[in-house]
């Protein structure tokens, strides 16, 4: 994924869709994906344009680490109202028809935040969330990326203790990220609170892991800490951030 | 006996087991107990924390403070967990046992024991009240360490059994006087908890300088405290506190609190007693 830069504001008309393919989801055929993508606007029908993406997995395919019951109210409830809420707030706003990640970035507005933050930067959060476990996830990274770990962190294990640390200090709500720094050009893990994400502090996201109540509360209660245990044995893909990591090494070049 | 500073508790070493149980007071022999009911309600009892859960089976306005201790006997003062003032099912159908055991049992009291945990590794921090402790480690925002005890202690006291309906007398006057009217409190109150984004709290607070009353939110574990208003009345929004009742529901949660649960005679005491330090009448001494 491509961070779009914040200068696209001003030319929303055109050159924010030749980015992110999230973006336009509803056109099927090759020769719309470059036209602005709007529903019909049928009365009562908002016309803003971030779709509710759903996970790459059936809801009970996570069961028993992550129940359909959670996967229905916090994709089903939550990630939908974000959704919702934020197509309710930018239609007919300058940041209606830009992709995502430009709304985040203008509405983060370096840290002096619009109303569209949150819900956007959450909308972002749980995608990226879902595509971050898949069935039968859990084990070993390998390769390129389990070299960088140990050369990094020393040691994947050492890696599984920090993630955890953060994850577990994360006090009140918020998201544990494993990064790569662009700039030092190393993985990091980070923890950040509501609905922050490195989009905005300026670092490549590869993991993330939901530490909001609502996300575990169903399944673990106020168990944290087993929660976050379950995610690193059993749920997180690391084959989805090894490609994001490629993804990374590949934007880097391209600047 | 030893008798500790507070005259309340008591260190006794007399067998093998180092007992730290409730004193008996002078007032308490001699069939004198009713005189009792005043020190019985000391709110800032140090007391250090056992694993034994306290039973719920509570006299009326007794709290049981009885902690039988297991560990060193280099004791010393920390904080401890104070339970509600009802049973964990007297709040049914509006917030349910399991809640309050989830809630309280474990959240309220793993708040606590991070809390003594992390005072056991750092001396200067002895020796506050907790309402000290609070101001002290605010640190502008950015506390350490982060510890939710006081909001809850707060919290479970903001409600009862049969909650809800008006306040009455001088708070109900304040009130209208405020926001207007009583029903404009409850849409403002029930919008800023709606509105209020990740954890945190609401709060219908007594501004000591500007002399009203005002809804203010608090993020995490922040509290009014800190930037000296007089906190009246909590509400708790973090998602543990109604996910299990309501899931993301949290209007029904917020409508249910104003309905059926906030206690408003706790929030007139708290006033009345607000009312020593921050004055809400018209002066009647003259300025010359």
């Amino acid at each position: 994924m491509v961070m779009a830069s914040v200068t696209t504001i001003a030319s929303h008309l055109t050159s924010t869709f030749l980015y992110a393919p999230e973006f336009c989801r509803l056109s099927q055929s090759l020769h719309t994906s470059q036209r602005p993508c709007t529903r019909k606007s049928v009365s009562g029908t908002i016309s803003a344009n971030i779709d509710l993406k759903p996970p790459p997995y059936a809801l009970d395919a996570l069961e028993p680490h992550m129940s359909k019951e959670t996967l229905e109210y916090h994709w089903g409830k939550h990630h939908r109202g974000y959704v919702n809420n934020l197509n309710k707030q930018i239609e007919g706003t300058e940041l209606d028809k830009m992709s995502l990640e430009s709304i985040i970035l203008a509405s983060h507005n370096k840290g002096d935040i619009l109303p569209a933050f949150n819900n956007a930067a959450q909308v972002w959060n749980h995608e990226f969330f879902w595509e971050s476990m898949k069935p039968g996830g859990g084990g070993k990274p390998s390769g390129e990326l389990l070299e960088l770990i140990n050369r990094d962190f020393g040691s994947f294990e050492a890696l599984i203790q920090e993630f955890k640390l953060a994850a577990t200090t994360q006090f009140g709500s918020g998201w544990a990220w494993l990064v790569y720094d662009l700039e030092d050009k190393k993985l990091v893990v980070l923890k950040s609170s509501n609905a922050i994400n490195p989009l905005v502090l300026g670092s490549y996201p590869l993991l993330t892991l939901d530490v909001w109540e609502h996300a575990y509360y169903l399944d673990f209660k106020n168990l944290r800490p087993d929660y976050i245990s379950t995610f690193l044995d059993k749920l997180v893909s690391w084959d989805a951030v090894s490609s994001r990591l490629e993804a990374a090494k590949v934007s880097i070049e391209g600047k | 006996m030893s008798w500790s500073s507070s005259n309340y508790l008591c260190l006794s070493s007399s067998s093998s087991v180092t007992q730290f149980s409730r004193c008996k007071l002078p007032c308490e022999s001699e069939g004198q107990r009713g005189k009792c009911q005043d020190l019985n309600r000391a709110t800032n009892i140090s007391a250090y924390n056992s694993l034994k859960p306290p039973s719920f089976k509570l006299d009326k306005g007794q709290r049981r403070n009885d902690h039988v201790l297991k560990k060193p006997r280099n004791i010393s003062a920390y904080y401890s967990l104070k339970p509600p003032p009802y049973k964990f099912d007297a709040l049914e159908p509006y917030m349910s046992k399991r809640t309050l055991e989830v809630h309280w049992g474990e959240h309220h009291r793993g708040y606590v024991e991070s809390l003594n945990k992390y005072l056991g590794k750092d001396d200067i921090l002895y020796g506050y009240t907790l309402d000290e402790l609070i101001r002290v480690t605010y640190n502008n925002g950015n506390p350490l360490p982060e510890y939710n005890v006081w909001n809850h202690d707060f919290f479970w006291e903001s409600m009862q059994p049969g909650g809800g309906n008006l306040p009455i007398l001088g708070l109900l006057e304040q009130i209208e006087k405020d926001f207007g009217s009583f029903s404009n409190f409850r849409e403002e109150f029930i919008e800023t908890a709606l509105t209020l984004f990740g954890s945190g709290w609401v709060w219908l607070v007594l501004k000591r300088n500007e002399k009203r009353l005002a809804i203010a939110t608090t993020t995490n574990a922040v509290t009014p405290l800190v930037w000296d208003d007089i906190p009246l009345l909590s509400l708790d929004m973090w998602e543990h506190s109604y996910y299990l009742d309501y899931k993301n529901d949290k209007a029904r949660y917020v409508n249910v609190f104003m309905d059926h649960l906030v206690s408003w005679n706790a929030a007139l005491a708290r006033m009345a007693r607000a009312q020593s330090f921050v004055n809400l009448g018209e002066p009647k001494i003259p300025v010359a």
